[in-house]
């Protein structure tokens, strides 16, 4: 699973850090950025949960799990 | 390709529903709404004034229409839809953050955001519950029984906000009875003067704050000695933002206390639920939002021409957004009228979508959880002290609530 985050669209609302805090977390800045070693998703179901929830679509998530991944 | 002038809209009933209306039941959408209920994604609806303007029904559509720059949040447009006459009057006024569009927004947006944050709201929360357990202590001292609103549910978000932007509670007063007047005052002078008020107050405190060697640790004292200081904002940017931070501060989630203990009060098997289960606190304030939607008409005007759903929004239509219908739509949520704490209620609109989604979401999260949770908990016997339908709540051209909460114990 690869996530991309586009920082210029970021309103730091948070909806992703709420809903997948596992893998999404917040700068100081307080934008959105992927917690240090799960840039993966790290097999998170609700990381496409968060992408949904992300009021401007800052976030882009391609391929399948990591289980699944080829590119890994 | 079929041309954009071919595309016809929904059958518009002869006489739309006018918008917007009183609640029958303050945790339901109007009784005089059905009509936008039978009318998904999108309807039509008369103002107060008689102008005809777009509703948004359907959730689809509305997160992507709310993400849709091609609608404008700037009321000083000319055509800019009211939804009231009292707001009228205040229509030129420079408002920070949510009467702007992109850039100037996220310029603005930017600046706020660290103050924010999930982090951040998670560092309050010890603040907050040393500020509810007080309230509590005396609210249970000198009663029962109490009036919720006055006693817990204003002051609650109130110090709250003040701690956060470093405005003094001392005057918690003036700023409580000028944002009433702001939101829901009987005309539009006392509109216009409200403003005025607070403004002469937040840009007296900010004149203040700048003469100060020391800086607070308030969102308004940083605001004040980098923002002003760098000249990234000028004085009527900052004066601007701490007049919208300070309302929308308290003034909603008060709100949300004291709508969400009467609904709760109302759902006794819910309640019970929650009692039993307080791990089913963070879903059940999410259900709450979902269910109660109280900031009911977000109001947008259309730039260009925009193609949705077979239908064309022409350049210079208003466009209007129910969040109680929206969150209520079935295609999104089952039994949309049950109060469901197992629900998926995350993805609803009543914090907005878009660039301008509530920026305190996360904070007023925080002060929900830790209120509710701990009102409940100390006062087991809480119960209302006056006949349901007797007790007063806010009428619907406002934020949603209760104007009283008569409970005892």
């Amino acid at each position: 699973m690869h996530i991309e985050i586009d920082k210029d669209v970021c309103i730091g609302a948070g909806q992703c850090a709420l809903t997948a805090p596992g893998v999404f977390t917040q700068d100081d800045d307080g934008f959105s950025m992927l917690v240090p070693g799960r840039e993966d998703g790290a097999g998170d179901p609700m990381v496409r949960e968060a992408a949904r929830a992300c009021p401007v679509g800052a976030i882009t998530v391609t391929g399948t799990e990591p289980a699944d991944a080829k590119a890994d | 390709m079929q041309e954009l002038t071919d595309i016809t809209g929904p059958a518009t009933p002869a006489d739309p529903v006018s918008f917007p209306q009183d609640r029958t039941c303050p945790y339901h959408p109007p009784a005089g709404y059905a009509p936008l209920r039978e009318q998904r994604p999108l309807a039509r609806v008369t103002l107060y004034d008689g102008r005809q303007v777009w509703m948004v029904t359907g959730h689809a559509t509305a997160r992507a229409l709310l993400a849709d720059p091609r609608l404008s949040s700037d009321r000083r447009r000319p055509g800019f839809p009211m939804p009231s006459a009292r707001f009228a009057g205040v229509r030129e006024r420079r408002v920070a953050l949510l009467g702007q569009d992109d850039p100037e927004h996220q310029r603005q947006r930017r600046m706020m955001i660290p103050s924010f944050t999930v982090k951040r709201a998670a560092g309050l929360r010890p603040a907050i519950q040393r500020i509810v357990d007080g309230l509590l202590d005396a609210m249970i001292e000198q009663g029962p029984p109490a009036e919720l609103v006055s006693a817990f549910a204003l002051p609650v978000p109130s110090m709250v906000i003040c701690d956060l932007l470093g405005v003094p509670y001392a005057d918690h007063e003036f700023f409580e009875e000028q944002s009433r007047r702001l939101l829901r005052g009987p005309t539009a002078e006392d509109t216009q003067s409200a403003r005025t008020r607070l403004e002469e107050y937040l840009g007296g405190l900010v004149d203040a704050k700048a003469r100060q060697s020391e800086p607070g640790d308030g969102v308004l004292d940083d605001l004040v000695h980098q923002q002003l200081a760098q000249g990234t904002l000028e004085r009527a940017d900052v004066v601007s933002l701490a007049v919208i931070l300070l309302v929308a501060g308290h003034e909603t989630t008060a709100n949300m206390i004291s709508l969400g203990t009467f609904t709760l009060l109302r759902n006794p098997d819910r309640l019970a639920e929650l009692r039993a289960d307080p791990a089913l606190l963070p879903a059940a304030v999410e259900e709450l939002m979902r269910m109660l939607s109280i900031a009911d008409g977000l109001v947008r005007i259309a730039l260009e021409d925009i193609e949705t759903d077979g239908t064309v929004i022409r350049a210079g239509e208003g466009v209007f957004f129910s969040t109680s219908v929206i969150n209520r739509d079935p295609g999104q949520y089952d039994d949309p009228d049950d109060l469901d704490f197992h629900r998926p209620a995350r993805h609803h609109l009543a914090f907005g979508f878009g660039i301008h989604q509530c920026l305190g979401q996360n904070l007023a999260r925080a002060e929900l959880e830790i209120a509710l949770g701990t009102l409940f908990a100390r006062l087991p016997g809480l119960r209302l002290a006056a006949p349901a339908e007797e007790i007063p709540f806010k009428p619907g051209d406002t934020i949603q609530g209760m104007l009283e909460l008569p409970v005892t114990w």
